[in-house]
């Protein structure tokens, strides 16, 4: 009879077992595997180089770091100033402001847009050579004409700009789970801080900054796995990699792939970035527990 | 009652993950397909050809009553990674091109996918072979004892051929005080024209140069000028260092091209369809593009008025060299079920009347010599650098994919003004290095 149970019981999970192993831990070992191997992708015949790729990787791979601090990079930018924005705006939309219906609807409108025509349309307003260069225009018309710069094919300022267009396309997700946290926070708390005489920034300061620690622990996760994989508006707005400057492992790994055909080595690229973002989620984690008890 | 019922929802689990795994492992029943007339499947990534192919789709099935699918997969991005799924999944069409480098090709071969087609062109005393262009052929052919291991033989047939040089916009040079039947020869000219276009805030040459393969193929046309063939193909040997002075002559070059002000701003992120728009607008004086542009600029502002001419020379001891032959070709599935259908229809398609329908409707160099004479006077100053055409296909050997991307961005860094042409050769010379003693290693 228990067995019968038990069996029942395996016999419920079965079919989510069955596609999960199916899409995600059989791929997953494939792949795993085919990083063992110099292959190019085509060949019937792969020959076996161990944890050689994995080697050449962390030891003589300096593009592949450079990717990955360039892409550390447009994450911390978007964790601070992207996500301090969204903060903000969500802070004032959860207030009784006119209009704020409206304001929900147009800070929602950057994220659902495709990331290549966001790329597309900031490399338009933003580029001198193949664009309407309206930021160059309107610093000059406000008499900042020492300003004035090719911000786009400049590695001093490429990759800032990357970094701030992506937290301007980012900011609404965010906006979005800091509003709908916000509004889980009782109102008669802040009544009673009232009553008892503090005044608006000691109420955002002690109340709603403590109990929005999860929330913004979750955005922060959500954020750094969506930054440290992005690259299609890079694509967009600067064409490529500009001599590394603006390269991220997306596009390292896509061009080990597709341009040196190194099908084993891009495989490999993407068990060991996939392992840094398992890493990063599971420290955020362990940190979001924490939070929680306290 | 509701242990029958979770009885009969435990069963109903049962099926549903009994059908779900069977249908994903491939074992239902398929209906066998019955074709009553052989139906050519064609896979291709060139869009401004597309109308075209459809319309002598037609013409051939109204011919013989066979069907040409022509399936167009765009942007060549794309059509690449599908011809890689669709040969990992030996999924190929009868009929499909390759886009890469003549490593990849045969790789190809090796696995299988692609027909030697050497018996079909040597038939009738060799009348299909000599049909082409000797140097748009050799693009598909593999010589006796070539690197890559293949049996000699011709494995492609080319639909086209292209040459990649520079050209000038005849009004802007006007507008410097320059005779636009006079465009500059030598490397000296270019840059003084350079400083007169710097001086009077235009943009110089614009090319692509975000993509790294237009880059590698501009430094290469100057390596074959600078130090000759032998010495090129001695360095992808691993015989001559890139830290060799004529190399670094060669980067140089572009640090002088830098300073001149003869490169247009934001050359380094420009993608070949932006130079491309530029230059159709007035916008630049100089470009850098194959002769497909022929159709794209005509496409984009037909009163543009221009002339092709050789990359301007830096030394006499060596020809300068252009990248040409075969823009693009065809392969044959050697796994195809109708292989002979799909031969007989390549053999259709690049007979004279259909290259010169075909040059006549896209602007595109045919392969077929016996069509040059109805093409463009613009197509034909393309159709002369024919003469100095190169391409790494034909070199019998190929560098690293690792050392063409150092070399790439390496310039970029040049162009950007953060490394010297020196630096970059030692960097470039390091990751040779590294990749031969790895060859050595794998290969004892």
């Amino acid at each position: 009879m228990k067995f019968k149970s038990t069996l029942e019981n395996y016999l419920f999970v079965l079919p989510a077992v069955v596609i999960f192993s199916i899409f995600y831990v059989i791929p997953f070992i494939w792949v795993f595997q085919l990083g063992m191997f110099d292959w190019d992708g085509i060949l019937p015949t792969k020959v076996f180089v161990g944890l050689g790729n994995f080697k050449e990787i962390f030891l003589q791979d300096p593009n592949w770091w450079q990717a990955m601090r360039n892409a550390s990079y447009i994450t911390f930018i978007a964790l601070t100033f992207q996500n301090a924005l969204a903060f903000l705006l969500a802070w004032a939309c959860d207030r009784e402001i006119r209009l704020k219906n409206f304001y929900r609807v147009v800070f929602f409108i950057p994220p659902v847009l495709s990331e290549i025509v966001v790329g597309m349309a900031w490399r338009f307003i933003i580029n001198d050579i193949d664009g309407a260069n309206i930021i160059n225009r309107t610093l000059m018309n406000l008499g900042l004409g020492q300003f004035v710069h090719n911000w786009l094919s400049d590695p001093k300022t490429a990759l800032t700009t990357v970094a701030l267009v992506h937290s301007w396309k980012g900011f609404g997700w965010g906006f979005l789970i800091f509003l709908a946290g916000l509004q889980t926070i009782p109102r008669e708390l802040y009544e009673s801080a009232r009553v008892d005489g503090a005044n608006a920034w000691q109420s955002f300061r002690k109340i709603t900054v403590p109990l929005m620690v999860p929330v913004i622990v979750l955005v922060a996760i959500l954020t750094i796995l969506g930054t440290m994989q992005a690259f299609v508006l890079i694509i967009g707005l600067v064409g490529g990699e500009l001599a590394g400057h603006t390269s991220v492992p997306v596009l390292r790994i896509l061009a080990s792939m597709r341009g040196s055909s190194r099908f084993g080595y891009a495989c490999a690229q993407g068990i060991t970035f996939g392992l840094v973002l398992v890493i990063i989620s599971f420290i955020q984690y362990r940190f979001s527990k924490r939070t929680r008890q306290i | 009652m509701q242990k029958a019922q979770s009885k009969v929802f435990m069963y109903l689990i049962l099926v549903f993950s009994s059908v779900f795994i069977f249908n994903l492992l491939g074992c239902s029943s398929g209906k066998p397909q019955s074709i009553a007339k052989a139906t050519i499947t064609v896979w291709h990534w060139m869009t401004d050809r597309e109308p075209s192919f459809q319309e002598l789709a037609k013409r051939y099935e109204a011919k013989t009553g066979i069907k040409i699918n022509f399936e167009l997969y765009a942007p060549s991005d794309a059509y690449t990674q599908k011809v890689r799924a669709a040969a990992q999944g030996f999924n190929l069409p009868d009929i499909f091109g390759i886009l890469g480098e003549k490593r990849d090709f045969s790789s190809f071969i090796k696995a299988g996918h692609i027909l030697d087609l050497t018996s079909y062109m040597e038939e009738n005393n060799a009348c299909w072979k000599n049909s082409f262009f000797e140097k748009a052929l050799a693009v598909n052919e593999f010589s006796e004892g070539n690197s890559y291991g293949i049996k000699a033989g011709i494995y492609g047939v080319p639909i086209d051929v292209m040459t990649i040089q520079m050209l000038y916009n005849k009004n802007l040079l006007k507008n410097l005080g320059l005779n636009p039947k006079n465009p500059p020869l030598t490397f000296q000219e270019f840059i003084e024209i350079g400083k007169k276009i710097k001086a009077a805030n235009m943009a110089g040459l614009v090319s692509g140069w975000g993509e790294l393969w237009m880059i590698d193929c501009f430094a290469n046309n100057y390596a074959f000028n600078i130090m000759g063939k032998d010495k090129v193909l001695a360095t992808i040997r691993g015989e001559v260092p890139y830290t060799d002075p004529d190399w670094i002559k060669v980067l140089s070059l572009f640090k002088d091209m830098r300073d001149s002000g003869v490169l247009a701003t934001g050359l380094v992120t420009m993608v070949n369809k932006t130079a491309e728009q530029l230059f159709a607008n007035e916008k630049a004086v100089f470009a850098f593009n194959g002769s497909w542009c022929v159709n794209v600029y005509k496409g984009m502002n037909p009163n543009l008025d221009y002339g092709v001419m050789l990359p301007p020379q830096v030394s006499d001891r060596y020809p300068i060299n252009i990248w040409g032959g075969a823009g693009s070709s065809f392969m044959v599935n050697g796994r195809a079920k109708n292989k002979e259908e799909a031969i007989k229809f390549l053999q259709w398609l690049t007979d004279r009347d259909q290259q010169a329908y075909l040059a006549e409707a896209t602007n595109n160099l045919p392969a077929n010599k016996n069509s040059i004479s109805k093409i463009p006077v613009i197509l034909a100053q393309f159709a002369n650098g024919m003469d100095y055409a190169t391409h790494p296909s034909i070199w019998g050997v190929s560098e690293f994919s690792a050392v063409i991307e150092a070399w790439g961005q390496g310039i970029q860094s040049i162009i950007l003004g953060e490394k010297t042409p020196e630096q970059v050769a030692s960097g470039v010379q390091k990751i040779k290095a590294r990749e031969l003693a790895k060859k050595r290693n794998r290969n004892p």
